[in-house]
């Protein structure tokens, strides 16, 4: 009863967040209000039993992304977004569209925290009752991550170290000259 | 930054804490939420948190770019030398149970390596990322 | 009905998250705004995903005494790797903004488009 009291609370606090970020002309505080909404995220994981994922969101979201928007602020110095110059008719109208077609399809999902749920039935008992025994990790997610679907984790290995290098590419060489004159505002 | 003596001496003295932490969450993902991820992030916090408060010359003075960019190829070449090290000993690629005396143990030691792949690559990127963003800016 | 309402909150929030960070991205023309919008709706695809995972009356998927019910541990594995993903993918779009802003002297797109069509 009290899991579900919080997840409410946080889920709406979600929602006035994001809102927040959306109307907010103000660069730097748009930036906070997104650190605001990872921890707010990763305190939902907490109380949805993922604690592994609650730890990456508020570690890489809350921490790493914030620090790189802050630091791409500091370097184009840019400080207020400028009016839209059109009405947002259109956008609304597509938005409108998905969100209804996207409610349309959780109609007959299962009830939340169902635990006779598809998605619990099929291959996730065999890692539950398992893992420990087959690979000697209490912690099933590790288990999974690194062994039994260790491809997946070399993959993303890489696509964290071909990160690096794009960025290294685009930004870590000398600042050009300027090549359009006249042209800064 | 350089004249706030009460930053200074608190840097000081919650960076090798930090790094305890990285440790102890690396080491103990597999007995606890963790592993190589959040502590390679945690790990990279410690530089980026000395960057800010020392200065990002003293910082990559400590740190050279050239360490960090053979760290995360040498992450990178840990977790595929560990599947490399399966196949010599007979078993599939990245089939952890060959690498020690019985399955189970072998299933340990490969997921704590490769781990410790995972965590290197992601701090050195993590701190390669951070010091080319924050050394465009100065430009 | 107040049932049916209490096991669908969840998802319907997660799709008004999902909405409103579309909407950020098409209709906001700051190039950071827009990246901002991006990652909100990438990390209300992870809590709809979390939330297919989550067990009534179970606990975190660490074997433990004394617990019979666990999360599902296979949502969580996903997300973990969409997550680094994610700031990857975000990292790398916040370096081309400042490259774009070195080219042009402005993130708004509308500044952009104009001194495109001068050329």
């Amino acid at each position: 009863m009290i899991d579900a009291l919080i997840d409410i609370t946080l889920l709406a606090f979600l929602a006035i967040t994001a809102i927040a970020i959306m109307r907010t002309r103000n660069l730097f505080a748009v930036i906070m209000l997104f650190g605001i909404f990872s921890f707010l995220t990763a305190g939902l994981f907490v109380v949805m039993d993922a604690a592994d994922v609650a730890f990456t969101e508020a570690a890489v979201g809350a921490g790493i992304s914030t620090v790189l928007m802050l630091g791409t602020l500091a370097i184009t110095k840019e400080h207020n977004e400028q009016l839209p110059a059109h009405r947002p008719w259109l956008p609304l109208l597509v938005v409108s569209v998905t969100g209804a077609a996207l409610v349309y399809g959780t109609l007959d999902i299962p009830a939340f925290g169902d635990p006779q749920a598809p998605s619990h039935l099929h291959v996730a008992p065999r890692y539950i009752e398992q893992s420990l025994s087959e690979t000697g990790v209490p912690n099933m997610v590790t288990a999974v991550l690194a062994s039994y679907r260790g491809f997946d984790t070399l993959g993303e290995v890489t696509v964290i170290f071909t990160a690096g290098i794009g960025v290294l590419l685009i930004i870590g060489g000398q600042v050009q000259r300027k090549r359009r004159k006249g042209n800064k505002k | 930054m350089k004249h706030n003596l009460i930053l200074r001496v608190v840097t000081k003295l919650l960076i090798p804490v930090i790094v305890l932490f990285a440790l102890y969450v690396q080491f103990h993902g597999d007995y606890g939420p963790g592993g190589g991820f959040q502590a390679g992030v945690i790990f990279s916090v410690t530089f980026i948190l000395y960057a800010l408060i020392y200065g990002l010359d003293t910082a990559q003075r400590v740190m050279p770019m050239g360490v960090l960019r053979a760290l995360a190829s040498l992450g990178v070449l840990i977790y595929a030398g560990t599947g490399v090290a399966a196949l010599l000993k007979g078993g599939n690629y990245l089939d952890y149970g060959v690498l020690a005396a019985s399955p189970v143990a072998g299933q340990h030691l490969g997921i704590l390596v490769i781990e410790l792949g995972v965590g290197i690559t992601v701090s050195s990127v993590m701190l390669l990322i951070f010091f080319t963003f924050a050394g465009r800016g100065r430009a | 009905m107040i049932d049916y309402l209490l096991n669908h909150y969840n998802y319907w929030i997660v799709i008004f998250l999902m909405m409103v960070g579309f909407y950020t991205v098409i209709s906001r023309g700051n190039l950071i705004k827009k990246i901002a919008g991006l990652s909100i709706f990438q990390v209300s695809v992870f809590l709809l995903y979390i939330s297919i995972g989550n067990v009534t009356g179970g606990t975190v998927p660490i074997v433990t005494e004394g617990a019979t019910v666990y999360s599902n541990p296979l949502p969580h594995v996903l997300i973990l790797t969409a997550i680094v993903v994610g700031v990857a993918t975000t990292a790398l779009g916040l370096a081309l903004i400042v490259r774009i802003n070195e080219a042009y002297g402005s993130i708004e797109e509308a500044d952009i488009h104009d001194q495109d069509k001068s050329l």
